[in-house]
């Protein structure tokens, strides 16, 4: 059919082909370390792992709006608040770039956003989190940001082209996400007691979950092999927890706050940073739903997508009175 | 939750090309779905020139894209494989002849 979007849908949710590893022209690709484009011949379930993971990455950028969506009115100046609008947004271009990637696998968007609304498909459980004071924007974007960042980078190098491509995009955006949350926090440590103490909160409430974004730990994690072997992961959940560890001690160094672990200890002989025993009940409690606000992020998106139908419906008869009157010969 | 009706009428798939800055052509930077043209063009703006990425936007119905067929890649770009004299590098000049 077209260009890049011509991915057959019936495919994709098929479970019979499952056990099909791929046709030698594609596991020499993979081996090659090439990239799979749209077009390409794959196997069924390389298509579907790609479609849940990335549609499971849309969702979480979009509903990732909720928790700093809620602080933009209340932001403590207006710089503050631009900033904040402009990392949201960025947020729901992630989305969609993830939407528009997914599609060429041969699904559509709204087949996907019906996923998420009637909880068929999961979104990432971080942002089942409330946002309770200011410094949580901090938080959020030094560790959570800063997490995804980790987490997002080797998928720069993903075997199928256009997720690869939509994550080089994101990650150029994600930097400033990161950074903005670590001035903020800096900025709270080094202002009256009151401030550094509500950065100190912030940090208490989200260094674990942050953890926990990386996924189970290797030896709990029963897909990831076989994403490896077909160049959708490049390093496994542990590795990727080990780097974000290292990279983030020292800056809690540099802002003057504690991570809240008392048995973070550095190796002299790995040199590596030993967090304490991470909590993994929690996160199957908050993947489970019973996370602090999974059923009101779920509410509020629902709630926002059929408040806009009226507008989609608006701009969709609008389009087709135009165009019937283009056909017609009218001039507008 | 999107009806049956609702969902048949998803808006278009449009691809979007962006010049980068004079002097560069347009280059494929993915897509959005729009209702109409004017409104592709807005939305391309703000998904994919948050930044200054872009001095002019091109966005092309997705479906007036016609492509070569990824089966048959081998055939279809066999003609130019054995043709190496379309190379320069193919022709050997004699030593100490310049600017050639
Ligand atoms: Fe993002
Ligand atoms: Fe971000």
């Amino acid at each position: 059919m077209y260009g890049d979007h011509s991915g057959t849908p019936e495919q994709v949710w098929s479970h019979d082909a499952y056990a099909d590893d791929g046709d030698a022209d594609f596991l020499a690709l993979i081996q090659a370390d090439g990239r799979v484009e749209p077009r390409d011949a794959m196997p069924n379930a390389y298509r579907a792992s790609l479609v849940r993971q990335i549609a499971q990455h849309a969702h979480s950028e979009i509903i990732g709006m909720q928790p700093e969506g809620n602080w933009i009115s209340r932001a403590p100046s207006l710089k503050r608040k631009a900033i904040l609008m402009a990392k949201v947004q960025d947020e729901a271009g992630h989305g969609l770039y993830l939407y528009a990637a997914a599609e060429t696998l041969g699904v559509d968007r709204s087949e996907l956003l019906d996923k998420l609304h009637t909880g068929r498909h999961k979104y990432s459980s971080i942002f089942n989190y409330p946002t309770l004071t200011w410094a949580d924007m901090g938080a959020i974007g030094w560790l959570v940001d800063g997490a995804a960042i980790v987490n997002q980078v080797p998928i720069t190098r993903c075997s199928y082209g256009p997720y690869a491509r939509a994550m080089v995009r994101i990650c150029k955006e994600e930097s400033f996400h990161q950074r903005q949350g670590f001035e903020i926090l800096h900025t709270l440590s080094n202002g009256s007691p009151a401030q550094h103490a509500m950065a100190q909160d912030a940090v208490d409430r989200w260094w674990w979950p942050s953890l926990m974004m990386f996924g189970p730990p290797d030896d709990a994690s029963p897909n990831s092999e076989r994403s490896m072997r077909w160049g959708i992961k490049r390093f496994s959940n542990d590795e990727l927890r080990q780097r974000f560890v290292d990279m983030t001690v020292p800056q809690a160094q540099a802002l003057g706050l504690t991570l809240p672990d008392p048995e973070l200890a550095y190796d002299d002989t790995t040199g590596h940073w030993r967090t304490g025993a991470i909590d993994f009940t929690e996160l199957f409690e908050v993947i489970a739903g019973n996370g602090p606000c999974n059923a009101a992020r779920m509410a509020h998106r629902r709630g926002a997508h059929e408040r806009g139908q009226w507008v989609r419906d608006a701009a969709a008869a609008y389009a087709d009175k135009h165009r019937s009157a283009t056909a017609t010969g009218a001039v507008a | 939750m999107t009806e049956a009706g609702a969902s048949a009428r998803e808006w278009p798939l449009w691809e979007v090309f962006v010049r980068a800055r004079r002097g560069l052509s347009h280059g494929h930077v993915g897509s959005l779905h729009a209702p109409d043209a004017a409104m592709a063009l807005r939305n391309a703006r703000d998904l994919y020139t948050r930044r200054q990425e872009g001095v002019s936007i091109w966005v092309v119905p997705a479906e007036a894209i016609s492509a070569s067929s990824p089966d048959e890649k081998d055939a279809f770009f066999d003609p130019a494989a054995d043709k190496v004299y379309r190379h320069p590098t193919f022709y050997s000049v004699p030593d100490g002849v310049e600017h050639l």
